[in-house]
């Protein structure tokens, strides 16, 4: 069960559109910065196949320009 | 039981998903100085029933308010306090850790006694029984000025203020330093001859009004994030400007509008060049210097104080404006760029922004300035800026030094926890020495005329053997001290007895005979003393761990065992009251009254001078200030109420790079730990983010030397050597020539290698320059 956050960076002029993409899906979390260009996403999933399928549709949003990860956590180890 | 499981599982997955939320924003607060995500900060917070209170921050200067969540006697959450005028909701990457660092695994819960090489458990009365009679058996064997109390500016204002009364008011000696020497004595010492009075004349409203601010070696955006994001806010909205004067590129530098690079030590001249072009392009306010302002020469040539009791008393003397201006055209933006690397037409920049009538400006520092070797005259030299041009004490118009611990100015300025202080005035003066002594309810003759020892030179006497006891409270000097194998090695002398107040186990309890477990922050009842002369109490809203007890209590206790119980009178539930109620007494005035306990605990503070029931706000300023006597501006410090311009040189650090040492070592903080690490070393998010020090090169020195990021180097100065990895193009870019690192490592001891050199008058030591061999291992 995979608990990630990242950094997800939007194309320029294209944070609102990103953080609307982010926010429609069920298993993500969005916390916009107030004053910069950035979006902090946490995802949580319920397995590898979850995961990996989330990981194509974020993957595949138009106004992402780059994800980058700061933290994973596998809940089954935990 | 299934619930219970699901519950465990529950809770543990929630605590997770916080952790990674975090993770992620500690990161973006670290690549984006000032980031703000308010909002969201509340939304992440546990649900339930969690009861808020206020308190201030734990952890630096600024003193933010904040709430702290409590569920089941614990604190579990922080938020910004929306009601603080200090933050206005905001938190940093610590202060929203800050509850998280009363959880380590390792909390001391015990008071620990070496005996045969091992530490045992004792109960508290044990110990403090233990430390009274080593205490007694000190005086009794080697005189009153062998025993000392090293104290904070973590101490809460009660804390402080028991020592101070103990230890000069009824042992007699004058044995009370606190680290703050380390991080605010230049600051002290700058007001105290420019203005006679300590402590900022503004307050952080200037930051809503000034046009302009100039950060003097100060990374603001690492070091006080909350204020720094104010600033940003400043500049998003108004268009104020931000410029960063400093020796190294930072996360400042990258958010500031213009970043100008000078050479260790060389501020001194480019701030007298921009004097010179204040005065020589008549940008001088002559109304406001001639009504308000004298002029004075001190002393030159005055040394480093490397030595063993080292002594320098200035000798101040009157001039006037044309011997200053005389004395100014050494310093031409010409010959300065000479001397400091900076282009002279950015000093003639600099100087237009503060000789422009219509700009309103605020210069901020703290370590930079403070720990310089001639870091009184850094002072004294911003504030001649200021004051030529007439920009003080007015609302935008304000010099302001920032403090780096949450009551270096409440407990160790205000209360006067250092060895020539008292809570009002200095101990030379027979007038403070009678007041203090009528408080604290001691014969006058308790009280010794003369300082004995600053910090450096107190461990400088326990090594040598005049001092015999060490009791240290609230901070890590086997991490801070500068040139530390010498003072480590002191500690482990034959007939040397250290007492360690803490909340973990530091490099400072490893040295220590006796090992006393604290109560932390909103464990204990206290107040602490911010920035902008801002005093905010916060309750004990959960208990301390196992035997742990407040600072404050410890030393009443022992006070008492060493027989003053008729001056530590305090009752065990009402003590902190009480003891706030005796020391506001030093104070009464208009000029630094401070305000009643019911103040505190209604609002998030309120700042001193407070008369009638209001805040000063801006001192020195008849419009604000009850305390001035004149129309217009009346600085009462001073007998003349006339602020100092002081006629001070550049003069050269005391020891820079040469053949064998080719390189500059400049020490530091870094935004995710808190000082030494003791506590934010022990958040698993701040520890992860920043895991362990490293030595900052610049990218042209690092191609030369063919070394990359993670490359072991070897640091050695003539105190020692240490290998630390590399740091190329990360966090901080120093200047070619220079290396970089931070302090907040135990395991990689920057301070074995640095010099104990400081500022002759304020005792200050300088952790920004000395000379150091770089080499790839």
């Amino acid at each position: 069960m995979p608990i990630k956050s990242y950094l997800a960076y939007p194309k320029e002029g294209m944070k609102e559109s990103l953080e609307t993409a982010l926010s429609s899906f069920e298993n993500c979390e969005v916390i916009p910065s107030k004053n910069h260009n950035l979006i902090v996403l946490v995802t949580e999933t319920t397995d590898k196949q979850q995961e990996e399928l989330l990981q194509e549709k974020l993957h595949a949003i138009d106004s992402l320009k780059m994800l980058s990860m700061v933290s994973g956590f596998n809940h089954s180890e935990i | 039981m299934k619930e219970l499981e699901f519950n465990r599982v529950s809770n543990r997955r929630s605590f997770i998903k916080k952790m990674a939320r975090l993770s992620a924003m500690a990161a973006a607060a670290a690549m984006f100085p000032g980031i703000l995500f308010a909002d969201e900060q509340e939304r992440m917070l546990p649900s339930g029933e969690l009861e808020w209170k206020k308190a201030p921050c734990r952890f630096c200067g600024v003193g933010c308010g904040v709430l702290v969540g409590l569920e089941k006697g614990k604190a579990v959450a922080v938020k910004g306090d929306p009601a603080s005028p200090v933050n206005k909701g905001l938190c940093c990457v610590k202060g929203y850790h800050s509850v998280m660092a009363m959880y380590g695994k390792d909390r001391l819960t015990k008071p620990l006694v070496k005996k045969n090489g091992k530490y045992t458990a004792v109960s508290m009365d044990e110990a403090l029984t233990l430390i009274a009679s080593k205490m007694k058996e000190t005086i009794d064997e080697y005189g009153k000025d062998a025993v000392s109390m090293y104290g904070s500016g973590q101490w809460t204002i009660p804390d402080g203020y028991v020592a101070s009364k103990l230890f000069k008011g009824c042992l007699g000696t004058n044995n009370v330093e606190a680290n703050a020497r380390l991080c605010m004595a230049s600051a002290v010492t700058g007001f105290l001859t420019s203005f006679g009075m300590d402590e900022p004349m503004g307050c952080y409203e200037d930051i809503d009004h000034a046009n302009v601010f100039v950060l003097w070696g100060n990374n603001m955006a690492e070091m006080h994030p909350v204020l720094f994001s104010r600033l940003l806010d400043q500049q998003m909205r108004r268009g104020a400007k931000i410029i960063d004067f400093a020796t190294r590129t930072t996360r400042t530098s990258m958010a500031a509008d213009k970043s100008i690079l000078f050479k260790p030590q060389t501020d001194l001249a480019v701030a007298n060049a921009i004097c010179y072009e204040i005065v020589n392009n008549g940008w001088v306010n002559k109304s406001f210097v001639e009504k308000y302002c004298s002029f004075s020469k001190g002393s030159t040539d005055i040394g480093y104080g490397i030595e063993d009791k080292f002594k320098f008393k200035d000798v101040p003397e009157g001039i006037d404006f044309e011997a200053y201006k005389e004395f100014l055209k050494d310093y031409t933006p010409e010959k300065v760029q000479a001397i400091s690397g900076v282009s002279a037409k950015d000093i003639k920049y600099m100087a237009s922004l503060y000789g422009d009538p219509n700009k309103k400006v605020m210069s901020l520092w703290c370590m930079g300035m403070n720990q310089h070797t001639r870091g009184t005259w850094i002072n004294n030299l911003v504030y001649n800026i200021h004051l030529l041009t007439g920009k003080i004490s007015t609302p935008g118009n304000s010099p302001f030094s920032l403090t780096g611990q949450p009551s270096a100015c409440g407990t160790v300025r205000e209360v006067g926890t250092l060895t020539h202080k008292l809570p009002h005035g200095v101990v030379m003066n027979e007038e403070h020495r009678k007041h203090a002594a009528e408080i604290w309810d001691v014969p006058v003759e308790n009280i010794d005329p003369k300082p004995s020892y600053h910090t450096v030179e107190m461990f400088r006497a326990l090594d040598r053997g005049d001092i015999r006891f060490m009791w240290i409270q609230v901070t890590n000097p086997m991490v801070t001290m500068p040139k530390l194998n010498r003072y480590r090695d002191a500690t482990k002398k034959e007939g040397r007895f250290i007492v360690v107040s803490d909340i973990y186990p530091t490099p400072t309890t490893d040295i220590a005979d006796v090992i006393l477990p604290s109560a932390m922050w909103i464990e204990r009842e206290g107040m602490y003393g911010n920035s902008e002369r801002r005093t905010q109490y916060f309750e004990q809203m959960v208990e301390p761990p196992g035997e742990a007890i407040s600072d404050t209590w410890q030393i009443v206790e022992v006070a008492k065992k060493l027989g003053f119980e008729k001056q530590f009178y305090y009752n065990e539930d009402t003590h902190i009251e009480e003891i706030y109620a005796e020391y506001r007494r030093h104070h009464e005035g208009k000029k630094h009254n401070m305000a009643p306990l019911e103040v505190l605990k209604a609002q998030p503070g309120a700042m001193w001078p407070y008369v009638d029931g209001k805040s000063t706000q801006w001192r020195f300023n008849s419009t604000y200030d009850p305390a001035c006597t004149q129309e217009g501006f009346d600085f009462y410090g001073k007998p003349d109420h006339r602020a100092v311009i002081w006629q001070r040189p550049y003069e050269a650090a005391p020891e820079i790079p040469d053949e064998e040492y080719p390189f500059w070592l400049n020490t530091g903080r870094v935004l995710e730990h808190w000082h030494t690490g003791s506590m934010t070393r022990r958040i698993p998010v701040l520890h992860k983010a920043m895991p362990h020090a490293y030595a900052e090169l610049n990218p042209a020195d690092a191609k030369a030397m063919q070394v990359k990021t993670g490359d072991k180097l070897r640091l050695t100065t003539r105190r020692g050597s240490i290998e630390i990895p590399a740091a190329i193009n990360e966090r901080g870019v120093p200047t070619p020539g220079q290396v970089f690192v931070p302090f907040f490592d135990e395991n990689l001891l920057i301070n074995d290698v640095t010099l104990d050199a400081f500022c002759p008058i304020s005792k200050q030591p300088d952790y920004k320059k000395c000379a150091v061999k770089v080499e790839k291992v």
